[in-house]
């Protein structure tokens, strides 16, 4: 039993990383109807840049900030260059488009920082967390920041104007438009807050992964499959589904035989798919009507 | 619902005349065939090489614009296939002792069904979905491999050394020369089974299933079997596609079939031109070349040259080779004219 909910706690852990890139995944869908399979490679950019921020000489929290206002007007530039103008092209011509952007930013990132692993601080420490030895300060520190985040984007999408303006213009962009939304601007707004989210994704994920231009490409995969598990329409489910395959991650490796590290990745893929068949719209989502 | 929708209207001429828009006329086959038996004839080995790579994965392209062209389904998984494909070739010829050429058939009957069952969960999924969980496919394939119960018939991370055949009959030609023509005579079986399946009946009901899912049920396409049916010919051509790159290459190893093999292959499907066959061969020249040109153009930066290329390609030719052929047989037109 001991053990059990020894691998409940660290699963929840890992669990907080998907959790964070889950909810950019979602928030970025939410905006333009699409996965955007370079949101962990953005990510990964703009840790490098809140790390070279600091090798300057800048204090954690005003790299944090700083990063934070960069990504999201890099998310917003990514946008208004790059996919504004193929926001009527196929899904085909997108998916296509997010692999040029993967190939160009960790070509970049390889170029100016180089591939050699490099430390990154954590500003809660990592000493263990209430004397437990499953986890520490950091992982504690980094669930803390995925709830609240949660609870923020909550409120904002909740009771603000502008937050209740994205929504509408997400949902029906039509009559959106015709109250007087800037739908377009909607979006790019839209991707500026998935960057600046894949952003704190990233700077929590890259004291426990290294910091490399390819630290995210498992990660983003298991944020995917708790995207889909919570549900592609909600950031709660995105959340809780980064949480479960967290937990559902250490189960299985720990109770299932000839389940070892190598092959903890297809499990989550086996979960995305399973998920996918036996309820697409995940947990938490809305199942989507078609008409006819 | 936006996917289907939008290759339809992106792509109106295939509706009107099917047979020509997505093939070449004889005349022009003709050309690119013969260019195809006699430049061998003039070039090094390795050119030769590079040339029988285009060819099989320009066949990999084929089989991914069959199942997206034809039947409006998405795949980021095709490395799965391919991999599944090579494997099988490798472990028939190495293992078992089988003749290289016996083995493909084997190969493209085990990705056949391998496809088919795929298609099965597959048949609920549509536009990012699918693209979601066949990237989950391609991603999970190089782990499956270098797993430990296999080990003994895969060489586990190691993979396998496949050897190369030599010219049969007493032939006076290399081994490479040899295994261009034997690749030649496969794609163009292929390719010429591929465009008569397209004018079937089956190729019918795939188009009417990308163009309107609904109406093609209620006229009476039976659109689940269909599908899969359209995965199933799709992962069996990539299957055979990869047991001659296991033996053009002599290797099969887990880690050369990750998600990157998918995405080039995704990639010389758009820039050949989706739901056009001979745009297959351009997209793979394309997924050759362009890496090696991007590399000299700055060593450092090639994923980010390639990345622009890409862009290129996006925004200023959307419908890939198709749209400049199109254009080039407009001036044609023309100047015959005048």
């Amino acid at each position: 039993m001991e053990l059990f909910i020894n691998q409940v706690l660290a699963g929840i852990a890992t669990g907080a990383i998907y959790a964070c890139m889950a909810l950019a995944v979602v928030m970025i869908y939410q905006a333009i109807d699409h996965l955007n399979f370079a949101q962990g490679e953005m990510a990964m950019f703009s840790t490098f840049i809140s790390w070279q921020l600091m090798q300057w000489g800048v204090p954690y929290w005003w790299a944090f900030l700083l990063t934070l206002a960069l990504s999201f007007a890099g998310g917003i530039a990514i946008e208004r260059l790059l996919f504004r103008p193929l926001a009527k092209a196929p899904i085909l011509t997108n998916v296509a488009g997010f692999i040029a952007l993967f190939a160009i930013i960790n070509s970049v990132a390889g170029l100016t920082w180089d591939f050699t692993i490099k430390q990154y601080p954590t500003p809660f420490g990592s000493s263990p967390f209430l004397g437990s030895q499953l986890i520490s300060t950091h992982q504690a520190g980094m669930i803390g920041v995925t709830v609240g985040l949660l609870i923020l984007l909550y409120l904002f999408f909740q009771f603000t104007r502008i937050g209740l303006a994205m929504r509408a213009a997400a949902s029906v962009p039509e009559s959106a438009r015709l109250v007087g939304i800037n739908t377009s601007w909607m979006i790019a707004l839209g991707w500026g807050m998935a960057a600046a989210i894949g952003s704190i994704a990233g700077m929590l994920i890259a004291p426990v992964v290294f910091l490399e231009p390819n630290m995210m490409g498992g990660v983003l995969i298991y944020g995917f499959a708790a995207a889909v598990l919570g549900g592609l329409t909600s950031p709660l489910g995105a959340v809780v589904g980064g949480f479960l395959v967290g937990v559902f991650e250490n189960l299985a490796g720990t109770y299932i035989p000839g389940v070892g590290n190598e092959l903890k990745l297809p499990i989550a893929l086996a979960l995305i798919i399973t998920v996918l068949v036996v309820k697409p719209a995940g947990l938490f989502g809305r199942p989507i009507v078609k008409r006819v | 619902m936006s996917a289907v929708e939008d290759v339809v209207t992106e792509a109106p001429a295939v509706e009107a005349v099917p047979k020509r828009s997505m093939t070449l006329g004889y005349g022009t086959s003709l050309v690119v065939l013969a260019a195809l038996i006699l430049t061998p004839l003039f070039v090094k080995n390795f050119i030769i090489f590079q040339m029988t790579q285009i060819l099989y994965f320009g066949l990999a392209v084929l089989a991914l614009n069959i199942l997206t062209g034809g039947s409006g389904q998405f795949s980021l998984g095709q490395s799965a296939f391919y991999a599944v494909g090579a494997y099988t070739s490798a472990i028939l010829m190495e293992h078992v002792g089988m003749n290289y050429a016996l083995t493909l058939p084997v190969a493209g009957a085990i990705c056949f069904g391998f496809g088919f069952l795929f298609g099965q969960p597959a048949l609920r999924l549509s536009g990012v979905y699918l693209a979601l969980a066949t990237f989950a496919l391609a991603v999970a394939m190089p782990q499956l491999l270098k797993l430990g119960y296999f080990e003994h018939w895969t060489g586990g991370v190691q993979g396998l050394v496949v050897t190369k055949p030599d010219a049969p009959f007493g032939l006076p030609m290399s081994q490479d020369m040899w295994l261009y023509y034997f690749t030649l005579a496969i794609t163009i079986a292929i390719y010429i089974f591929s465009v008569n399946l397209l004018k079937s009946r089956s190729g019918r009901a795939f188009m009417a299933i990308r163009d309107n899912e609904i109406a093609a049920s209620a006229m009476g396409v039976d659109v689940a079997l269909y599908k899969t049916l359209a995965f199933g010919v799709s992962a069996g051509i990539t299957g055979v596609a990869g047991g001659l790159g296991a033996i053009a290459v002599q290797f099969v190893a887990p880690d050369s079939f990750t998600i990157t093999l998918a995405i080039q292959l995704f990639l010389g499907m758009v820039v050949g031109g989706v739901g056009w066959l001979p745009g297959s061969i351009v997209g793979a020249a394309f997924i050759i070349f362009v890496p090696n040109i991007a590399e000299g153009i700055s060593k450092g930066l090639s994923g980010a040259v390639f990345g622009v290329l890409l862009f290129l390609v996006i925004f200023l030719v959307p419908h890939g080779a198709r749209q400049v052929a199109i254009v080039a047989q407009q001036l044609i037109g023309k100047l015959k004219k005048t």
